[in-house]
């Protein structure tokens, strides 16, 4: 067996409001080419402006992964031409990263690990073509949308790693919503970096590149398929045929393919933007930015369990995306309990969001606000907890708040003691042979004489009440 | 011919004693007829509309424009055949801001090829000849701007300077020249050459105009980062001639003719005319004194000017493919039509500066080259600011002379010139206001003279270069062709 050796460069795509360097939108749109200003198509004479959030949000980030932060913000231009880089140059991070040498400790299966971060750096994306048949079409929506490459030490040793640790850096990015992480908007791309060597070795294998690979699946299986095809080339003694080559995922055939030999990789001629003055990251800047920080997914789950007394297993459920949190952190600051908003979360409104591909929690019918009526109702024993859970599928149905869907069906718990009393008089009268058979030690019987007055009320009497009254009576 | 400055433009207007549209028309009319003779202009802007007079001294008053700023739905080429039909969707912020003052461009004129070139011979609609005499050049970049108002097209027109691009020029053609600190006005719209080193400016025949022009222009802009707020600043309301007891210095190693070897007759009349000029300067009350600065340190100015500004403009040029705008160059692949988009596109001295741009910036020459250039520039600046610590301006003669011939082969090159030639730079390195102004006649030809102070002192410089303008003879001077 071999020891696999992964590095990661992770691109996300920040949220903001426009560009990194430019007044236009940053967003996603169906439409090519609407969010454009004359910079991103890089007409002569524009300039280059800093978005400051973008700036903040790249410190908070560089923060939570304990990198070391530069004295001053500076960017530097990336030189090559291709059609999707107007300007001829990317502007990015090279001589000064926003952080560097940072470290996170992640959780792989109930083993922590920390995984080493060599640098974080803010630049800007380039615009995409759209390939037809005899031509190709450049979309100027891209280009200079705000992104963040986070790049790892190489000190992940499998896919699972892997993937653990962009599932927490995902949870990150959404917790501190520097990014929505949508992978069906194209908002990550991972370069990934694979190398096998012998157990007892400490010289690393050749490292092979696999660029542009653009889902969490896609990563998992590239990093598979490559270990397997290195694996394969050294046991058979062609490990020579392991080059260090750039290589890109077809999701078609689910093989990495050839693109380009190290040795044509082309001089970018780094420097630094003169258009950008540097900008001194000041102590109380990073201090704003520090207070700012939210808490994140662990916090929350150490929150979850120990204030609120809910299981791991809950917690974790709660805290696996911000959607989901936030929508519970919601109903517990309009006044319900916990575990009560809980058992519904993770129950009846996730089984929601599971029905139907592609929707999350925000897009299910019953918001907070009504998650919050409807255990109130319940708290309050207007409506029975079985009536509970009918509302809640009749208000998924008719789109109508709990009161609405209690009014219009008339389910209003029974709260007349006279009427209640007047039931259970009546059963009473008409059931002796049961009670007879209740005094014989036929307790079910208690369960049925209940059931009888249930019905006689349609339903809408309080069973727990009408039992203990039911009790009470033929004691 | 428009002989008349802006204030005195202002009042004619104002008394009606010229009406708008005829003055408008009385520029384009004299932009043709300097056109057959030098060649300055790419576009003449024969539709420009007239602006009612008001009590903004800059209304109605008809300019050129340098051919490097972006103008809305007017033919923009950067004197470059990349942009031959480029014709731009908005304005650069100074053009915006001179059109918001009522200012009427009427012509966009030739420079060397985006700039890059000093002797207004590489534009792609041919070279500038001088209006003082045809068989010479003008020098440049902001060749046709210098020729034009040196002609008398227009009281003022724009340039930009990256090296002494707009003072210059000036010098050559017996005008005023003035580039302001750096980020006075806002480079937004005006194609980049070298970022670190580009300046706006203007080309006038009197220090007030340059001031008047440059209190339109500046102002802090969203658009360019590297602007800054001047709103204290009134260059033309505080000009003042008094400069008693001020301190200039001229740096010895190139103003004293002993320190050449077989120096021309030219340079000779030319340094005997500046050392005149320094006793106009102590006429005034103002003391001039002679530094020595290292020699190894001079000698470095031009390469790192090489260096620097190659650098920053391959850079800056790179978005000139042919894909988003330009000529769409021929080929099979995107590759092939950049490279044939460029291979056509550029002349050979560009290419030349590309090939010493890529040259310096890569990976195993950068050390060496491009950040030992940096440092250099550094130290430049530091030694000049410790000067101007103790002086309020350094005053230099521009150039080595007057105008150069057209025709390379009657110039006659010296390499302990260079420096000299080159001196100006300096005022780019540290984004210090300078500003020419003519002092006298070389071969019957203008030469001029230079003050550069520290930076934003922009003020105390034109109030030194108004004081000796009045003691000289050339304000408003035009040119007469010397034959």
């Amino acid at each position: 067996m071999y020891k696999t050796v992964i590095g990661l460069e992770f691109h996300c795509e920040m949220k903001s409001h426009t560009k990194v360097f430019s007044n236009a939108i940053n967003g996603y749109s169906k439409l090519s080419n609407e969010y454009v200003r004359p910079i991103d198509m890089a007409f002569p004479g524009t300039l280059p402006v800093v978005n400051k959030t973008c700036v903040k949000k790249a410190i908070e980030m560089a923060m939570i992964l304990n990198c070391k932060i530069p004295e001053y913000m500076e960017f530097d231009r990336k030189h090559y031409f291709y059609p999707d880089l107007p300007k001829g140059y990317q502007l990015t991070q090279f001589f000064n990263p926003v952080g560097v040498n940072g470290k996170i400790t992640i959780d792989v299966n109930g083993h922590e690990k920390e995984v080493l971060i060599h640098d974080i750096h803010l630049e800007e994306d380039a615009a995409s073509l759209d390939h037809y048949y005899d031509t190709s079409n450049i979309d100027y929506n891209r280009a200079g949308v705000p992104l963040l490459e986070l790049v790892t030490e190489p000190c992940l040793y499998s896919a699972e790693e892997a993937i653990c640790f962009l599932e927490t850096i995902r949870s990150i990015y959404q917790y501190t919503d520097i990014s929505d992480c949508d992978t069906k908007k194209g908002q990550i791309r991972a370069d990934v970096n694979v190398s096998i060597m012998d157990e007892d070795s400490s010289v690393f294998g050749t490292k092979v590149e696999v660029k542009n690979v653009n889902s969490f699946d896609a990563i998992r299986q590239t990093i598979e398929y490559e270990i397997k095809r290195q694996t394969e080339l050294k046991e058979t003694g062609r490990y020579d045929e392991v080059i260090q080559e750039t290589r890109r995922w077809d999701d078609e055939t689910k093989t990495t393919v050839h693109m380009r030999n190290k040795a044509d990789a082309v001089d970018y001629k780094y420097f630094t933007e003169p258009n950008i003055p540097k900008y001194r990251i000041t102590e109380s800047l990073k201090e704003e930015i520090r207070k700012s920080i939210p808490l994140l997914a662990g916090e929350r789950k150490d929150k979850y369990i120990n204030e609120y007394h809910l299981s791991e297993y809950d917690a974790n459920v709660l805290v696996k995306s911000k959607k989901i949190s936030d929508y519970f952190e919601e109903c517990l600051s309009l006044g319900s309990d916990a575990k009560s908003a809980c058992n519904w979360i993770t129950t009846k409104v996730l089984s929601e969001v599971n029905k139907e591909d592609e929707i999350t929690i925000d897009d299910v019918y019953v918001r907070p606000n009504m998650l919050s009526e409807l255990i109130d109702l319940i708290d309050k024993k207007k409506i029975t907890n079985n009536q509970g859970k009918e509302v809640f599928a009749k208000m998924i149905s008719d789109h109508l708040t709990p009161k609405e869907i209690v009014k219009k069906y008339n389910m209003e718990v029974l709260e007349d003691d006279n009427l209640i009393d007047s039931f259970i008089e009546e059963v009473v009268n008409e059931n002796e042979k049961a009670i007879t058979d209740y005094h014989n030690g036929r307790t079910n019987m208690l369960d049925y004489l209940v059931g009888q007055v249930m019905k006689k009320s349609k339903g809408k009497a309080n069973p727990v009440m009408v039992k203990e009254k039911m009790i009470e009576k033929i004691k | 011919m428009i002989k008349d400055g802006i204030v005195d433009l202002h009042k004619k207007l104002e008394s009606g004693e010229i009406k708008e549209e005829d003055l408008v028309k009385k520029s384009i009319e004299c932009c043709h007829e300097v056109q057959d003779k030098t060649n300055a202009f790419v576009t003449i802007i024969d539709d420009a509309k007239s602006e009612k007079v008001n009590s903004d001294l800059l209304s109605g008053i008809p300019y050129g424009i340098k051919d490097i700023f972006s103008t809305k739905d007017i033919l923009s080429t950067g004197s470059s055949n990349t942009l031959k039909d480029y014709v731009p969707f908005f304005d650069a912020t100074c053009v915006k801001n001179l059109k918001s003052h009522g200012c009427v461009g009427v012509a966009k004129t030739v420079l060397d090829e985006l700039g890059m070139g000093g002797t207004g011979t590489t534009g792609h609609t041919g070279s500038v000849h001088n209006p003082w005499d045809l068989n010479r050049m003008t020098a440049g970049s902001s060749a046709g701007s210098a020729a034009s108002v040196a002609c008398g097209c227009y009281p003022f027109a724009l340039g930009s300077d990256t090296g002494d691009s707009i003072r210059k020029p000036a010098a050559y053609c017996g005008i005023v020249g003035y580039k302001p600190t750096y980020g006075m006005i806002s480079r937004y719209g005006m194609f980049q050459f070298a970022s670190s080193l580009d300046t706006v400016g203007v080309l006038s025949r009197s220090v007030e105009d340059a001031a008047i022009v440059v209190d339109g222009m500046k102002g802090i802009d969203e658009n360019d980062m590297t602007s800054w707020d001047s709103s204290d600043i009134h260059l033309y309301g505080s000009l003042n001639k008094d400069v008693k007891n001020k301190k200039l210095f001229y740096i010895k190693e190139v103003c004293d003719i002993e320190n050449y070897d077989n120096p021309s007759e030219e340079l000779k009349s030319h340094l005997e005319n500046f050392k005149k000029t320094l006793d106009i300067c102590e006429s005034l009350g103002m003391s001039v004194e002679g530094v020595s600065i290292d020699k190894t340190l001079l000698n470095a100015l031009p390469s790192v000017y090489v260096v620097i500004s190659c650098a920053e403009a391959t850079s800056n040029m790179s978005n000139l493919t042919g894909i988003s705008f330009g000529p769409r160059g021929k080929g099979n692949n995107p590759e092939e039509m950049i490279k044939d988009h460029r291979t056509h596109g550029f002349s050979p001295l560009i290419k030349r500066r590309f090939v010493i741009g890529s040259y310096v910036l890569q990976s195993e020459n950068q050390e060496k080259y491009f950040l030992n250039a940096k440092r250099v520039r550094r130290m430049i600046v530091d030694k000049m600011n410790e000067l101007f610590e103790k002086y309020d301006a350094m005053i230099a003669p521009v150039g080595t002379g007057p105008a150069k011939y057209l025709d390379d082969s009657k110039n006659i090159l010296s390499k302990d010139t260079s420096v000299l030639e080159e001196l100006l730079q300096i005022g780019n390195y540290g984004g210090y206001p300078s500003i020419t102004i003519p002092n006298g006649f070389v071969s019957s030809l203008p030469v001029g003279i230079n003050i550069t102070g520290s930076v934003k002192d922009d003020q105390n410089v034109l109030n030194i270069a108004y004081a000796l303008e009045s003691k000289m003879e050339y304000k408003n001077q035009l040119a007469k062709e010397v034959k």
